[in-house]
């Protein structure tokens, strides 16, 4: 049998070509309705020629996503410390909720007297998410994180805007997610990089020699990328506002600080949240996420419609009064399926949230003293939950963060996130999050001082990781200079 | 990487703090990215290049390279017109990292101000440049 | 709580290694006007079996697809998605996995998107497309900017107002704060665009038509393209309903550019509009000019095939504020639902499907001009069209969903000219007796 053939190569580690090579004109894999009215007579110039997509059975189909499915980690495969991106367990509960026929059937356009268990749902999210970030208005329309921070952005443009008062710059820390000066500039504005202080936060003092009347407001992290509370917010708020400005929070780390800070207290006039990451909401391997955004009462009228209202006699009904409101980012409601989850999460929650962020922090730091040595850490502070390593010991051997990553994956650990953030050197960005047991942490600690052993005995296994994987390290060079972003079936 | 002893400067070459380096060729300078910046940068899969006829400031982005996961502008290290530029990078962006200062030119420049050279280091001062940060 | 491991001797040791003596103390760095000094008010936790309760409760307070005769689509459509669809989407391999940031374990996520890109591609007659968008409206709002970021000078674009309402809607928000302008091309009396409109613009970077358009009708799409064409203009085709084009010339085949639209209608629950898929497609010449992410086909050392993330130099995690888009997390679970739901209907399986669709409703425009009601719209369509009700449906429209029938939606909210007009959409899970029906209650 040649080898090409054969559907195992070793062990379990299934061969899968792609999909268009399976199949033969003919088969189906879809039970097609019965034809129960004539056929309709169709314009032969309109209508298009045999469709070039493979013919399978549904048997094929199946195995052929399960073998794929078998090449994949997920956080239910094993640990994925996968730093600013919170990868908690995803509840089973939530899954099952989100597709109940109620929710998965509903049409968007419902009149709202056909859909009032959705409109509470959104509703009640709303409250709760207001609730737990102490700011007072929520939209959930956005899509994602990153459609969260221009919905906020957008919100402070047109503040301005009815202020007669625009504004051209917003300051941003050079250790922000990249996100979040791509949506600065999708707002218009020019982003002005703010440098973090020695101490791994924002200097007031920095901020307020930025800060003009023609700057919008600032783009902070808090907790920021290097897993540290920013500890003169107050400061930095208070430099920002006495300019007219606002303060705008990305909320990615969000899981940090449940039910122990404040947002509004610490001047944040508006926040993201993404439910995909702090409230358990699966992140599907690259979405669909949600990126509510929380906002103070006078911001609320800039909010996207339609916004939901709830009536004194307790019927749920949706709203486009609002004239100032920046209008709509969704064709529709934004990702209800994803806030089904969110909503589910926090039902189960309730107040542990407070207790899920304290263990979040708890496993951070012991993390952190656990590998302190092992790897060098650039900022020695408490950090809240997630930490930042870097390759700087390693160095010496000629290993990098790159070979630490992948030799990771040889352990069955997925690794942190790294080179990221920008501002530290082979920076190894690690979170745990609160529901990895203490054991797994341990095991994991042990996986990074085996590797730290074997980059200084023998780099060169670094350097070949990952050995155990299906494929081993991909040649991306070559991916970029010469794209092959489809298959052979895509006439080019 | 490269440490600093470890890079290729030949002495016949300006350099600019920006890393571009310059050879006169007649009344033309032939410009690419040094030795360090091909380094720093990692494999070049994908070069952007002016149209031959477009004219340039001194310090104005002409270019820019592209790595895996970085982007670098190149910038004119005097100001000019672009003669020629190096159509072979288009398929073969490799030569910038193989070939720093010969195959993997980027472009070739008529100056308006040929003094301008004068704003650039030598090898020597170049070195001590990337050596200080 | 089930979801949180840490037993008290737990807490204690790791507090002892992280140096603290309490919970509290881990906090102690933030400053304490930032704090909040009361509990989160927030019901108290339910068990599993609470939860079951209260969620089954809400479903069933809504009128899904399933339990009523609707005859909405406006953008989001009843489709019949295979058991076994649903079955695989519970690879938990695939579905708690992040970004594919590292290719070597994340070879399903990878392969799924390369299949998804080509077989999506494959279907909209278009060389490349990217992982995903959010939805339609987002789609075509970044084909628009790309459009505009190739035109390098123009910052004039012309928009169909037979695309989809809520689209234009964020379209519209979108350029608030930027220096483009959209012009809205007006409609026919056959239910097209008006081409001529376009007579006298000649600074457009972007021509962009969405067929079917909302009004269920096809345009002509290669006469949009010579126009643009020869404006030096883009032709962006958008839609709402994909499964058009198992039957239909498909928008790359009749010279567009950009085709950017939503998927939901591929597999997809509708799920209250969200999350859907926003398919974005082009030519290849345009890839460096695209937004959100791509897979590429490559090797490893050992000449192994594998897929990894490619071209991320136009994203905002690297150009940052040159970035091409700042999406980041886009709907890729749902790209490889559609992927799936491609695969299992197959080439013959969707162009079998599609015709149903379009001859169940052809059907019931057959009914309803025979019950003496007017199509306003003669062009051809495929699963939906405009009926002009008129006059006060209004009134019998409440008996309708007593009746358990939603006769679609009314035009009147988004084109005020068209009050009384509704539109229906009628796909293969509407049967002959659920379109009878329909007809017996609006002709009473």
């Amino acid at each position: 049998m040649k080898e090409e053939l054969a559907p195992g190569r070793s062990g379990l580690k299934m061969k899968e070509f792609p999909i268009w090579e399976k199949g033969r004109k003919g088969r189906s894999g879809f039970s097609i309705p019965k034809q129960d009215v004539e056929k309709a007579p169709l314009d032969k110039g309109l209508q298009a020629g045999s469709l070039n997509l493979p013919d399978i059975c549904e048997l094929e189909v199946v195995r052929h996503y399960t073998r794929l499915s078998q090449w994949n980690f997920g956080v239910d495969t094993g640990m994925y410390p996968l730093g600013s991106c919170t990868m908690k367990y995803n509840p089973k509960t939530n899954e099952k909720q989100a597709v109940l026929p109620g929710f998965a059937g509903a049409h968007p356009l419902l009149e709202p007297g056909l859909c009032q268990g959705i409109l509470q749902i959104m509703y009640e999210l709303e409250e709760f998410l207001a609730e737990i970030t102490g700011l007072d208005s929520v939209t959930l329309q956005p899509a994602a994180g990153a459609q969260g921070e221009y919905a906020g952005l957008r919100i402070i443009y047109s503040y301005h805007q009815k202020q007669n008062s625009p504004r051209k710059k917003l300051l941003i820390p050079d250790t922000a997610h990249g996100t979040n000066p791509a949506s600065a500039a999708m707002c218009g504005y020019e982003p002005v990089m703010v440098k973090s202080g020695d101490k791994g936060f924002l200097s007031a003092q920095k901020v307020a020699g930025l800060m003009d009347e023609d700057t919008a407001g600032i783009m902070i992290t808090n907790p920021n990328t290097l897993g540290l509370f920013e500890e003169d917010i107050l400061e930095v708020a208070g430099a920002v506002h006495s300019k007219g400005g606002l303060v705008y929070c990305d909320g990615a780390n969000m899981n940090a600080i449940m039910g122990i800070v404040d947002m509004a207290k610490t001047g944040v006039d508006v926040l993201h949240l993404n439910l995909h990451k702090t409230f358990s909401a699966p992140h599907g391997g690259g979405g669909p996420g949600s990126g509510p955004v929380c906002v103070k009462k006078d911001l609320e009228p800039f909010l996207p419609v339609p916004r939901i209202v709830k009536e004194k006699d307790g019927a749920y009904r949706l709203s486009e009064d609002l004239p100032d409101s920046i209008g709509k980012l969704h064709a529709f409601h934004g990702n209800f399926g994803v806030m089904v989850k969110a909503y589910c999460y926090i039902l189960s929650m309730g107040h542990l949230l407070k207790k899920a962020s304290q263990l979040a922090v708890l496993n951070a730091n012991y993390l952190q003293k656990s590998l302190k040595g092992i790897l060098h850490l650039p900022y020695d502070r408490p950090c809240m939950h997630e930490c930042v390593f870097t390759d700087k010991i390693q160095e010496m051997f000629k290993v990098t963060t790159l070979d630490i990553a992948k030799r990771l994956i040889d352990y069955g650990f997925h690794p942190p996130t790294i080179y990221f953030p920008l501002v530290v050197h082979g920076a190894m960005m690690m979170e745990p999050t609160e529901t990895e047991t203490k054991e797994n942490i341990d095991s994991f600690v042990h996986a990074v001082r085996e590797i730290a052993r074997e980059a200084e005995e023998n780099p060169e296994i670094l350097r070949a990781a990952p050995i155990r994987t299906r494929v081993r390290r991909l040649d991306e060079a070559t991916a970029a200079r010469h794209p092959v972003l489809t298959g052979d079936i895509v006439n080019k | 990487m490269k440490k600093v002893d470890e890079l290729n400067l030949p002495d016949d070459l300006q350099y600019t703090q920006s890393h571009e380096w310059a050879r006169s060729e007649g009344e033309k300078l032939k410009v690419g990215l040094t030795d360090y910046a091909q380094d720093q940068m990692g494999e070049v899969v994908f070069v952007e290049l002016p149209s031959p006829g477009e004219s340039f400031r001194q310090k104005e982005v002409f270019s820019t390279v592209e790595s895996v996961k970085a982007v670098a502008e190149v910038y004119m290290p005097v100001g000019g017109k672009i003669a020629l530029v190096n159509e072979s990078l288009r398929d073969d962006p490799e030569m910038v990292n193989r070939d720093p200062y010969g195959q993997g030119w980027l472009v070739e420049i008529e100056p308006d101000e040929p003094s301008q050279v004068q704003d650039m280091f030598d090898s020597a001062g170049y070195r001590k440049m990337v050596r200080g940060g | 709580m089930r979801y949180l491991s840490h037993t008290p001797e737990d807490i204690k040791e790791m507090l002892k290694v992280a140096g603290r003596n309490s919970l509290e103390e881990l906090f102690a760095k933030i400053p304490e006007d930032c704090l909040r000094k009361e509990d989160l008010v927030l019901p108290e936790p339910l068990t599993e079996w609470e939860l079951d309760n209260h969620l089954e409760a809400l479903a069933r307070k809504n009128s899904d697809s399933a339990s009523v005769n609707s005859f909405l689509g406006a953008g989001s459509y009843d489709h019949y998605r295979p058991a076994a669809l649903s079955y695989l989407l519970q690879r938990s391999e695939l579905t708690t996995a992040y970004t594919p940031y590292q290719p070597e374990m994340s070879q399903g996520t990878l392969q799924a998107m390369f299949e998804y890109q080509t077989l999506i591609s494959a279907l909209l007659g278009m060389e490349v497309s990217n992982a995903s968008m959010y939805d339609g409206a987002s789609a075509l709002v970044e084909a628009l900017f790309m459009a505009l970021r190739i035109s390098r000078k123009k910052n004039k674009v012309a928009v169909s107002r037979l695309i989809h309402p809520g689209y234009r809607d964020v379209i519209r928000t979108y350029f608030g704060p930027t220096p483009f302008e959209m012009i809205e091309l007006p409609y026919l009396e056959d239910g097209s665009t008006d081409i001529s409109a376009l007579e006298g613009y000649e600074d457009l970077a972007a021509v962009a038509v969405q067929s079917p358009n909302f009004f269920g009708c096809l345009e002509d799409l290669a006469a949009f393209k010579e126009t643009a064409a020869g404006k030096e203009a883009l032709l962006i085709v958008s839609f709402t309903e994909p499964l058009a084009y198992g039957l239909f010339k498909n928008p790359g085949s009749q010279g567009a550019d950009i085709v950017a639209g939503e998927g939901q209608s591929l597999g997809i629950p509708q799920s209250f509009g969200g999350p859907g898929l926003g398919v974005f497609c082009t030519h290849k010449k345009y890839i460096r000019k695209m937004p959100g992410r791509l897979v590429g086909r490559t090797t490893d050392k050992y000449g192994e095939t594998g897929y990894v993330l490619t071209l991320a130099t136009r994203e905002q995690h690297i150009r940052r504020e040159k970035a091409t888009s700042n999406i980041c997390s886009n709907q890729g679970l749902c790209a490889t639902m559609a992927a799936m739901y491609l695969a299992f209907a197959g080439g013959s399986g969707l162009q079998e499907l599609a015709a149903l669709n379009r001859d169940k409703c052809e059907y019931l425009k057959r009914e309803i001009e025979k019950a003496g009601f007017f199509i306003p719209f003669s062009r051809p369509g495929f699963n939906e069209f405009v009926v002009d009700f008129s006059p006060d449906f209004g009134q019998r429209y409440t008996g309708l969903l007593e009746a358990g029938i939603i006769p679609g939606l009314d035009l009147g909210t988004f084109y005020p000219e068209l009050a009384d007009h509704y539109l229906l959409s009628v796909t293969e899970t509407k049967s002959r007796s659920d379109m009878d029906a329909l007809v017996k209650e609006v002709s009473l």
